[in-house]
């Protein structure tokens, strides 16, 4: 059965406890178990390895070993560091010193990029912003349908130009347009690509030098696993990424994917998707994550909705 | 080795120490197939490594190498229902899988390869829901220059399955591919709905779907083994794609498939173009996760 990370570390605990003292031992049992919760929830083996060094320094100097409830306090050792790794407050999207504020969405095939421009489009419109939406993914078959169709639904306005227009010439005319309409916000779709795609690195860094925009949104998966740090490292090198969206939350994934970009690239989670629907997202809570990826159960958010 | 071999072998000095073991679950974790496949695979290995005597690295390599193959050979060399020379006809494939995983190319690289056999090839948009997923497909259809049936937006995904399976069998064509939208494994009533399909198929010719594949996208981690086990006891999965192996990511989930559910991986996925499938090989697999 799901057993939580605070079951498991009592009862590593409970067995050395019973003989009257904690040793360092029994801390690095209890760490072998924060470790494999951690790869459950897919952090990158890497970066757990420096989260439980860094844990085992704090508990040895929070004199956890002493401790009456050495169990307790590694918990909150562990989650107050992931709290703090993950960021603080969430973070707002930037906004230009003078409109048109430019979001970029960008990331690899299938993550959400085109549903995540809708949903912001919805967002800033129910803030009364005016956004203009983008369709800059000439690629994949039907990309300009879809963030039409989208568009349409929320009647928010789009520009597009099929498929026969080079995406940056695309982009440019969008930003034109922005301004000709005085939209508060250019939300701009780009295609799905592999970070080891040299030319369509290119394409995107491209896009990035013309519009200069406020935010480059990189869109991952929640579910995503080991490799999900390379991408978001080499979108952040060529890109210059600026926030992260954690997509398909509302699945059972633990997400752990979102700390290690964090990790590796510094770059906030700014929104999570929770559904695919254009209202189905929701400001970053980083201790929900945190709970979420120990997996002791995303408690807030179960509150929060009842 | 006769004895004098075995002999010598025992005082040779073993080229590794005991942070190989570090070493080689640092490789299969970070490919994704996850600590506890991880450590059964590594368990056998060493099994092997402390009963065969093994002094050098190169063959703990070689043993583990063996033992990923066989992992992955687990569920049995089964034949696609494509590749039997009694195989139905029309020949059915549910395609399914969560969202954004590779679904809808799949199935359009699956019908070019069909066709290049030979085969007629009807493709059903049961994908009624997500913005424009019919008209990618259709876009699809007439790239590869295939059939596709398909209804209005938001129509019941069963009587589009249910149109292609009747289109088939009055234009004999040789398979159909039932696309389906892109649900996460946690949604009963999207799963209960997947059921209704599977079910309204089965209505139609109650041996099918001959096949039902989920598309698993190579970068999922640790969720994938979920995903393949809710969508198993929902419709009963025969094969697994794996798409986007053209990306760094090394698809490992497989192997805890395979391990934990004995299901086959069938095809892979290198690319957006509709030529970029392949037959699984489990061999070039493992040596390229190991590379
Ligand atoms: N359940 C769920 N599905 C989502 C979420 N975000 C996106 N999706 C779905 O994921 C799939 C892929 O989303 P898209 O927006 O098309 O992804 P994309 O990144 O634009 O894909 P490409 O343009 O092909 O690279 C679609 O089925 C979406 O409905 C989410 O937060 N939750
Ligand atoms: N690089 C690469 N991209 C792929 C591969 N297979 C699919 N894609 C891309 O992944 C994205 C999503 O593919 P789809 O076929 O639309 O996925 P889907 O599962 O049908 O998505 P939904 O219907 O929204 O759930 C598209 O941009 C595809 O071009 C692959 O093998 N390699
Ligand atoms: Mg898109
Ligand atoms: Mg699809």
């Amino acid at each position: 059965m799901f057993e939580t990370l605070t079951e498991r570390l009592q009862g590593a605990f409970k067995k050395f406890g019973s003989r009257g003292i904690v040793t360092e031992e029994d801390l690095d049992q209890a760490l072998r178990e924060v470790r494999m919760a951690m790869l459950e929830a897919d952090v990158n083996f890497r970066v757990v390895r420096e989260f439980t060094q860094r844990v085992r320094e704090k508990a040895l100097g929070a004199e956890v070993l002493r401790s009456l409830t050495p169990a307790q306090q590694v918990i909150d050792i562990v989650h107050q560091e992931l709290v703090d790794m993950l960021g603080g407050e969430a973070p707002k999207l930037a906004t230009a010193p003078r409109p048109p504020t430019v979001i970029m969405l960008v990331g690899l095939q299938g993550s959400g990029k085109t549903t995540s421009a809708a949903k912001l489009a919805n967002l800033l419109k129910k803030q009364r912003l005016r956004p203009l939406l983008a369709a800059c993914d000439i690629y994949r078959p039907a990309a300009v349908d879809q963030l039409v169709t989208l568009a349409r639904a929320l009647d928010v306005p789009i520009h597009e130009e099929g498929t026969s227009a080079k995406p940056a010439v695309i982009a440019q005319n969008a930003l034109e347009k922005a301004k000709r309409m005085g939209a508060t916000h250019l939300i701009v779709d780009t295609a799905g690509r592999l970070h080891i795609d040299e030319d369509m690195m290119n394409e995107v860094a491209e896009l990035r030098r013309l519009l200069q925009p406020e935010e480059v949104l990189f869109v991952a998966d929640a579910m995503a696993g080991q490799d999900a740090v390379n991408a978001a490292k080499e979108f952040h090198e060529r890109v210059g990424t600026t926030g992260l969206i954690l997509t398909k939350m509302d699945g059972d994934a633990r997400g752990g994917a979102a700390l290690s970009i964090r990790a590796v690239t510094g770059v906030p989670v700014k929104f999570i998707g929770v559904g695919e629907k254009a209202d189905a997202l929701e400001p970053f809570y980083p201790d929900r994550l945190a709970s979420r990826i120990l997996g002791m159960g995303d408690l807030l958010t179960l509150i929060e909705k009842a | 080795r006769g004895i004098f071999g075995r002999l010598t072998a025992l005082f040779e000095k073993a080229d590794f120490d005991e942070t190989i073991w570090d070493e080689l679950e640092e490789i299969l974790i970070g490919a994704d197939a996850g600590l506890e496949t991880t450590t059964a695979i590594l368990d056998r290995v060493r099994q092997r490594v402390k009963k065969e005597g093994v002094k050098q690295s190169v063959r703990v390599r070689e043993i583990l190498r063996e033992e990923l193959i066989a992992t992955l050979r687990e569920p049995g060399e089964t034949v696609p229902a494509w590749s039997r020379p009694d195989a139905p006809s029309p020949l059915v494939i549910l395609v399914v899988g969560v969202n954004g995983a590779g679904k809808t190319t799949t199935i359009a690289k699956m019908a070019h390869a069909f066709k290049r056999d030979g085969a007629t090839v009807i493709l059903g948009a049961a994908d009624t829901f997500r913005a424009a997923a019919t008209d990618q497909l259709k876009v699809w259809g007439e790239r590869v220059g295939v059939r596709v049936i398909a209804h209005q937006p938001g129509a019941d995904p069963g009587a589009v399955a249910f149109d292609t399976l009747a289109a088939a069998e009055s234009s004999r064509a040789d398979v159909v591919i039932i696309d389906t939208a892109g649900r996460l494994h946690t949604k009963s009533n999207l799963m209960e709905e997947l059921k209704k399909i599977d079910r309204v198929i089965k209505r139609k010719d109650p041996t099918a779907p001959h096949e039902t594949l989920l598309v698993l996208d190579a970068t999922t981690g640790q969720n994938g083994l979920q995903q393949a086990r809710t969508f198993t006891g929902a419709v009963g999965v025969t094969g697994i794609v794996l798409a986007k192996l053209d990306g760094t990511a090394k698809g490992g989930i497989a192997f805890a498939i395979a391990h934990e559910l004995g299901i086959p991986v069938r095809f892979i996925g290198t690319g957006e173009r509709m030529e970029d499938l392949a037959p699984f090989d489990p061999v070039e697999f493992v040596d390229s996760l190991l590379a």
